[in-house]
């Protein structure tokens, strides 16, 4: 019988079924300092973690951006500073690899574990945290679990799940001018909208995935979530296995031939069968933007807030007229007339290698009027940029070059916004206060935050780049 | 984890639909260890001022500060994946939620907390949070082995829940203790996945 992706690695993963629930192997755990919950319940319990090597932890979610010289003892917020400390001693007490505030490798959870083939075709990874479905993009099955199931899988190595049902997305053709992996995965939000993967693992199809880089299919994988799936996965092809090759946690020499031979059976056979299938076309796709407090509520640059009054289902028009309020905008303005405070380039959506160098391009052909901040995701990232010379443009450029962590995307690490303030952000949630009390959110790509830099509005960074 | 069996208390009608996970425990409170703090956590920044004074909240007053069941609306817990909503809930006394759906994650945490979800309709929810404000400080009756509901007026309403999740909780089983019960199987499935994938484990 043809199989799809997800079913051959579900299939090759399940240790027992029991009434309906099936037991299953997990290949990498992931976690951060947030996640202390989890080591409590396992020492309250007096249990040991299963397989230690199997478990990495990140310091990322709490960790400042700026003064990072000293270590753990520069971090002024002790609170923060004893987390931080206490996912150090959890580590080393349970043999747990942890890429540290100090580790040159340091970075986002989501970013580091690529970086070091840690993540790898045909695994099964949870994590705790929801978009841990990014690595999705190596043809890999993961999601996000609470603490009780991260407890569980540090304890047992395995998981409990229940059968899950597959969503095809196909998109085929090339991204325009300006249009970016970013402005796909909004597009396709702003269809199926943030309940349209419920219940279903994604797979994304179609030649416009074909021809992304990594960095670009991590992007789109990232925000399966944001649709209400809790894994999005991209087959593992060429683009993959070059991106792999010679990574430190990469299979080598004989061992490299025996995964590629396993690899290579991943992709979804011919025929295999999806629960559900949404088709869309690259070239209908623009350069993206949120008015609304939900990811799905936004539409391309080029568009204005809608009216309320113009939707038929009241369920909605209310739901619009809270985000209209809440955003402070008006109903029919053009999208390209809101004025910003703030950018953040960053998170675990944009922060790799690529998007700096998009944000760069952009930069090159103006100075910031506004605060913006580009973050990288990892140290990794960060170096890279360097040695591109990348710091020094968008330095130029009136931007401000920080230090790696999720900084401004969850606003718990001392950045954040302030009430009403307007924030241009290549982040992944636009709830209410998600970057600080009462601030705003507007998500974007890395070249699209960038253009709103220089204007100091929502910009369409396609007119800005033609104009030059 | 303790076990589930029956309970009778009073409950507590929440009207809202679309209770997130993060009005039941803000996202600043995420980090604050498992314990007794978390029954202020509960509904936080609706229920007290920035001063910690109380502000008017249906949870604030008797006889509701009781509630050990709170009846609830549709989507009950979307949202962010965070268990402190859970451990708020269980903190303040909170061991069934009735609602018309429920976040999916959010449900999850609550079995593996010895909490117990329960999806009526949305007639039957809107209809007892009815009779709960005309007779404040009324009870519900839960039997899940029998998989009822009594609803104040003394009606009994039936809920559907799963085998394993129903054993799990009546027997206050945690996920490990079923888990290991599978010893030789997992022995098993890793010797011959590590065989097959060395290059994980180096
Ligand atoms: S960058 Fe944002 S979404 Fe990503 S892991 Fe950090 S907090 Fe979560």
């Amino acid at each position: 019988m043809p199989l799809t992706l997800f079913e051959k690695i579900w299939n090759r993963h399940v240790v027992v079924e029991e009434e309906g629930e099936l037991l299953l192997h997990v290949d990498r755990a992931f976690f951060h300092e947030g996640s202390s919950h989890a080591f409590a319940k396992l020492e309250q319990q007096g249990r040991t973690i299963a397989r230690p090597k199997q478990v990495f932890a990140f310091n990322d979610h709490y960790v400042p951006t700026t003064g990072r010289d000293k270590g753990v003892n520069g971090i002024v917020n002790g609170e923060i500073r004893n987390m931080v400390i206490q996912l150090q001693t959890n580590a080393e007490r349970h043999g747990i690899t942890l890429f540290g505030i100090d580790d040159p490798r340091q970075g986002i959870l989501h970013i580091v574990p690529p970086e070091q083939g840690i993540t790898q075709p045909g695994l099964l990874i949870c994590g705790a945290d929801s978009h841990t479905s990014t690595h999705g993009a190596f043809g890999t099955l993961a999601f996000g679990i609470g603490a009780s199931d991260m407890m569980h899988v540090m304890a047992t190595q395995t998981i409990w799940q229940r059968a899950q049902k597959t969503l095809r997305i196909r998109v085929d053709g090339t991204l325009g001018f300006g249009v970016s992996p970013k402005d796909v995965i909004l597009a396709i939000i702003a269809k199926i909208g943030v309940a349209g993967g419920t219940g279903h693992v994604i797979e994304y199809a179609g030649s416009t995935f074909r021809n992304m880089s990594m960095e670009g299919r991590m992007t789109v994988c990232n925000m399966s979530i944001e649709a209400g799936a809790r894994a999005g996965m991209i087959a593992p092809d060429e683009t993959t296995y070059a991106y792999m090759h010679g990574r430190p946690y990469a299979p080598k020499g004989a061992q490299w031939d025996a995964a590629m031979a396993l690899w290579k059976r991943l992709p979804s056979d011919d025929g295999a069968r999806f629960d559900r299938e949404v088709t869309m076309n690259a070239a209908d796709i623009a350069p993206m933007v949120t008015w609304g407090t939900n990811p799905e509520q936004g539409g391309p640059i080029t568009g204005v807030v809608p009216n309320p009054r113009d939707l038929r289902d009241e369920i909605t028009a209310q739901e619009t007229a809270s985000a209209i309020e809440y955003q402070g905008l008006t109903p029919g303005m053009a999208l390209a007339d809101i004025q910003v405070d703030k950018v953040f380039i960053g998170s675990c959506t944009n922060a790799r290698i690529e998007d700096v160098r998009a944000v760069a391009e952009v930069a090159k052909l103006g100075r910031a009027v506004i605060p913006a901040w580009v973050v990288p995701g990892s140290q990794l990232v960060k170096r890279q940029a360097e040695q591109e010379g990348l710091d020094k443009i968008l330095i130029a450029a009136n931007f401000e070059w920080r230090e790696p962590g999720c900084s401004l995307c969850t606003a718990i690490n001392g950045d954040q916004l302030q009430p009403g303030e307007r924030c241009a952000s290549t982040s992944n949630r636009n709830f209410k206060g998600r970057q600080g009390t009462g601030g705003r959110t507007h998500l974007v790509s890395p070249a699209m935050a960038a253009a709103a830099a220089l204007k100091g509005r929502l910009t369409d960074v396609r007119e800005l780049m033609r104009g030059s | 984890m303790t076990p589930f069996t029956t309970l009778t208390a009073i409950a507590a009608p929440i009207d809202e639909p679309n209770v997130d996970t993060n009005q039941l425990c803000p996202t600043r409170f995420n980090k604050v260890p498992r314990g007794p703090a978390y029954a202020r956590v509960l509904f936080h920044d609706r229920r007290f001022n920035a001063d910690g004074s109380e502000k008017e909240h249906l949870l604030n007053v008797a006889p509701f500060n009781r509630a050990q069941i709170i009846v609830a609306d549709r989507n009950w817990g979307s949202g962010s994946s965070r268990e402190s909503a859970v451990y708020a809930l269980y903190e303040f006394g909170i061991r069934c939620v009735i609602a018309s759906s429920f976040g999916d994650i959010h449900a999850n945490n609550c079995y593996k907390n010895g909490l117990l979800p329960v999806v009526l309709s949305d007639d039957e929810c809107a209809s007892m949070r009815k009779l709960l404000r005309e007779h404040p400080g009324s009870t519900i009756s839960v039997d899940l082995a029998a998989q009822t509901v009594m609803d104040p007026a003394g009606k009994a309403h039936r809920f559907e829940i799963h085998p394993v999740r129903k054993k799990c909780l009546l027997e206050g089983l945690d996920d490990i203790a079923r888990t290991i019960q599978y010893r030789n199987e997992l022995d098993a499935f890793e010797a011959a996945y590590q065989a097959e994938r060395p290059w994980l484990y180096a």
